[in-house]
């Protein structure tokens, strides 16, 4: 294969590095392109994803496709690049500080399994912004924000890789003479691969805290943090579960919309807006969505809007229909012509609405709920007695059926029909028999 | 009676099918009330057609992919409320350094911080515009209705492709949440807007792909290859040209609907949600037999000033409603500077702003 690859993937028109005299990144940058020449990559098969810090400069150094984003979201983008086109090679360079601030796309992108390949340049510091303490710093280490000490546990990168799923985990260093080699397997594994590669900030971190090549190593003995691949899997990569959903979604219709056809006709001449409030559970919205399609059967214009807790089941449920002869330009209602309470959460809810209702209002109640407050006129909601099994289970189909009844705004047809069109075969089954009730 | 067929659809969904009629086919987001409609539209349609449609682990991701992907040559879209634009911004920067194109929609909800997830608002209407570091010239398209979302989706996928930059779709609670019936040959039929012209300003992204260009693409300040530079003049040259890009474009981007009536001394000027009452109280003004005027603006930013100025020459007052303390009001008083008196309608206690009200502004 190698005979394809070029020589160098290093623009050498670029060189040298502006990295510190000793600065372990060049190193590493030189194994990238060693493994790419190895794999005899086109430079166009390659992007380099650079986060920020003295690592992210790298990418002018690249004759490969390139992307320089922001601090710690370079996984976000590369797997961005690897989503749109998975026949690109897709390779991170990040900090130990880009997978501080970043933890949580590194850990998230070794759950999915992306098949992208990260880097980690650990050199535990941040070396751009002066050797301030990163999420690896050693404990007891001397830092311009430590200057006592850090206490904070150390984070271990290929660690997190490792047990959040990642398929391909290792652990290096910059001075690793198989670099090259590690790095072919990991990019040629199939889902996320990452290695955390130690190397040295001689600016900062080495001289504050005299820790050299020797060390570092030592520093690995002792955290029990072996080089070596730590993890390979077979998990399927995220491209290979999408791409089974896509094949399995392809097999689906594209989504449509509820199209009604006006069937009856309506004498309505200005707008209604009617509130209905209940509690979770009474199908309330449904009853809305009926009142809504059941005047759009009829010619009228509809806008419905849902009410209810962020905890969906519990408390109340309201739904406000604004009907009208005309489109509906203002769907607000903070006087409604009409309100139906049928569960003691709701009518709370909706008390000052009600409360602003005037004379001309009208409030339907269910059992028990009468005596607001409001100078609108109360009435019960009074359901055929054929129907009095059916007010526990479907109290919000039997007050759409009363209240098309007793307000003629649309002829009862078209409620049944809006039923017949917008429900489940199931349910409008369950709610043609509640509404048969009105018939006789 | 009117017989034609009516649609019931809320703008969640109009949002999403405008997006796929233009050919998007990224999509990342995170869920937020009142956007997770578009996200779950997106995400379930998505891969139906091939495209990709996912949930990144918060906003800065999701944002993220978006960026990523467009760079390889997707029509890439995100949606969130107000919270989630506080997590997008640093990457709205990067898109437009970057020159990528993006819509983003913000579903708008009130207050700060958390604020009330279920109640509209417009008090995003500033922080769009400004969210990026630089303050860098975006474009911000507000839709009124339902059909709206659908049309003005589709031309801010046509003006990120053009621009190669960030356009947000400015919408609120109400519009992507409230189920309305809505005339089917209004979905259909494009308002009367002049097009957004194909070729590109500058020139197209071109991705990165197998046997492509090399393309480096970066957030830092770059020289025509994408490297990095610290050249001032360089520096300069590009700042200048992201400014100019839209900010030299402002006629073409302008888009306004104008409700005149001869001899009014009075305009009401709104936009989105609000421009519905506007009208509304427009109607009922008119209808009493008052002279009365409405400027609906579309396109927020860049704020299309040479327009405005030409509806307001015999105006004497501009009443403004909107859902926040006066953010485009401030914007109004900067260009008419003191020249014609300003009358704000606000509204941040969960409601709408009713007709009436803008009728009670009007008569003082
Ligand atoms: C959001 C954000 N916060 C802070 C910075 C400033 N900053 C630049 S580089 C850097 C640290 C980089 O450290 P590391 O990732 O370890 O890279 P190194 O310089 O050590 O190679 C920081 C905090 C930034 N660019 N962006
Ligand atoms: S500051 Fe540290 S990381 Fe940055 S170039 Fe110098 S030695 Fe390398
Ligand atoms: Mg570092």
């Amino acid at each position: 294969m190698a005979e394809m690859g070029l020589d160098t993937y290093i623009a050498e028109e670029n060189l040298p590095y502006e990295f510190c005299p000793g600065c372990s990144h060049g190193k590493v940058l030189g194994a990238v392109s060693d493994s790419l020449k190895q794999q005899g990559l086109d430079p166009t098969e390659v992007v380099i994803v650079t986060d920020i810090g003295c690592v992210g400069l790298s990418d002018k150094y690249f004759v490969t496709h390139a992307f320089h984003g922001l601090h710690g979201r370079a996984i976000t983008y590369a797997s961005g690049i690897k989503m749109q086109n998975p026949d690109l090679k897709v390779v991170v360079l990040i900090g130990d500080g880009g997978c501080g601030i970043g933890g949580h796309h590194l850990l998230n992108a070794a759950r999915s399994n992306t098949d992208v390949t990260v880097l980690v340049f650990n050199n535990f510091n941040f070396g751009m912004t002066g050797g301030q303490h990163s999420a690896t710093t050693p404990l007891d280490s001397i830092t311009p924000t430590t200057s006592f000490g850090s206490t904070d546990a150390p984070m271990d990168i290929a660690g997190t890789a490792k047990v959040n799923g990642g398929g391909f985990v290792a652990r290096a260093t910059a001075f690793d003479k198989n670099l090259p080699e590690m790095i072919n397997k990991a990019m040629n594994h199939d889902g996320f691969a990452l290695i955390d590669i130690w190397e040295l900030c001689t600016a900062y971190y080495v001289v504050r805290n005299d820790f050299g090549r020797k060390e570092m190593m030592n520093y690995m003995d002792s955290m029990n943090m072996e080089s070596g691949l730590l993890q390979e899997t077979d998990r399927s990569s995220f491209q290979t579960n999408y791409k089974n959903v896509q094949e399995q979604a392809s097999k689906q219709k594209p989504m449509g919309g509820l199209i009604l056809e006006t069937k009856f006709s309506s004498n309505l001449d200005k707008p209604i807006r009617i509130v209905l409030a209940g509690a979770a559970g009474q199908k309330v919205v449904s009853a809305g969505n009926l009142l809504a399609s059941a005047a759009t059967l009829s010619g009228l214009w509809t806008s419905r809007r849902a009410d209810f807790p962020i905890t969906i089941q519990t408390g109340f449920s309201v739904a406000e229909v604004v009907i009208s002869p005309e489109p509906v330009l203002y769907s607000g209602v903070i006087k409604p012509d009409v309100a139906a309470l049928v569960a003691p959460e709701g009518r709370d809810k909706i008390a000052r609405l009600t409360k602003a209702m005037d004379k001309t209002g009208l409030i339907y109640f269910s059992e028990g709920l009468g005596n607001v407050d409001s100078k609108a006129k109360q009435l019960p909601l009074l359901f055929p007695e054929s129907a009095q099994k059916e007010v526990r289970k479907n109290i919000s189909a039997l007050t759409a059926g009363y209240l098309t009844q007793e307000l003629r705004l649309f002829p009862f047809e078209a409620l049944q029909e809006a039923v017949r069109l917008i429900q489940k075969p199931k349910i409008a089954e369950i709610n043609l028999g509640v509404l048969a009730h009105f018939k006789s | 009676m009117n017989s034609e067929r009516r649609e019931m659809v809320d703008g969640a969904a109009a949002i999403a099918r405008g997006a796929l009629d233009v050919g998007c086919n990224f999509f990342a987001g995170y869920p937020i009330t009142p956007a997770s409609g578009i996200l779950t539209h997106m995400l379930r349609e998505l891969p139906k057609i091939g495209g990709t449609g996912i949930q990144g682990e918060d906003e800065i991701s999701s944002i993220g992919h978006c960026i990523g992907a467009a760079t390889a040559g997707a029509t890439a879209f995100t949606a969130s409320s107000g919270p989630g634009l506080s997590l997008y911004s640093e990457n709205i920067g990067l898109a437009i350094m970057m020159e990528v194109p993006l819509v983003i929609t913000i579903s708008q909800r009130l207050g700060p911080s958390t604020g009330a997830a279920t109640a509209a608002a417009q008090g995003d209407i500033q922080f769009m515009r400004w969210c990026n570091s630089g303050g860098y010239p975006v474009i911000v398209l507000s839709p009124t209705n339902i059909p709206e979302s659908y049309h003005l989706t589709k031309r801010a996928f046509k003006l990120a492709k053009r621009f190669r930059n960030p356009v947000f779709i400015a919408t609120d609670k109400e519009t992507v949440m409230t189920t309305e019936s809505v005339a089917v040959s209004e979905m259909t039929e494009t308002p009367d807007w002049p097009e957004v012209p194909d070729e590109p300003v500058g020139e197209l992204l071109d991705p990165y792909r197998v046997n492509g260009k090399i393309h480096h693409y970066t957030g830092s300040s770059h020289t025509e290859e994408g490297h990095i530079t610290k050249d001032p003049s360089i520096i300069a040259d590009l700042n200048e040209r992201l400014r100019q890009k839209i900010e030299s474009r402002v006629d073409e981007l302008s888009l306004i609907k104008s409700d005149l009536e001869d001899g009014a001394e009075t305009l009401i000027l709104s936009y989105g949600i609000s421009a519905r009452s506007m009208e509304a109280a427009v109607n009922q003004l008119r209808a009493k037999g008052e002279k009365v005027s409405a400027l609906t603006v579309y396109s927020l930013w860049p704020i299309p000033e040479k327009k405005i100025l030409e509806y307001l020459k015999d105006v004497k007052r501009i009443i403004i409603p909107e859902m926040n303390h006066g953010q485009y009001r401030q914007e109004i008083e900067r260009l008419t500077n003191g020249t014609i008196e300003l009358v704000g309608v606000n509204r941040v206690d969960t409601f709408l702003i009713t007709p009436e009200e803008i009728v009670e502004a009007y008569h003082g």
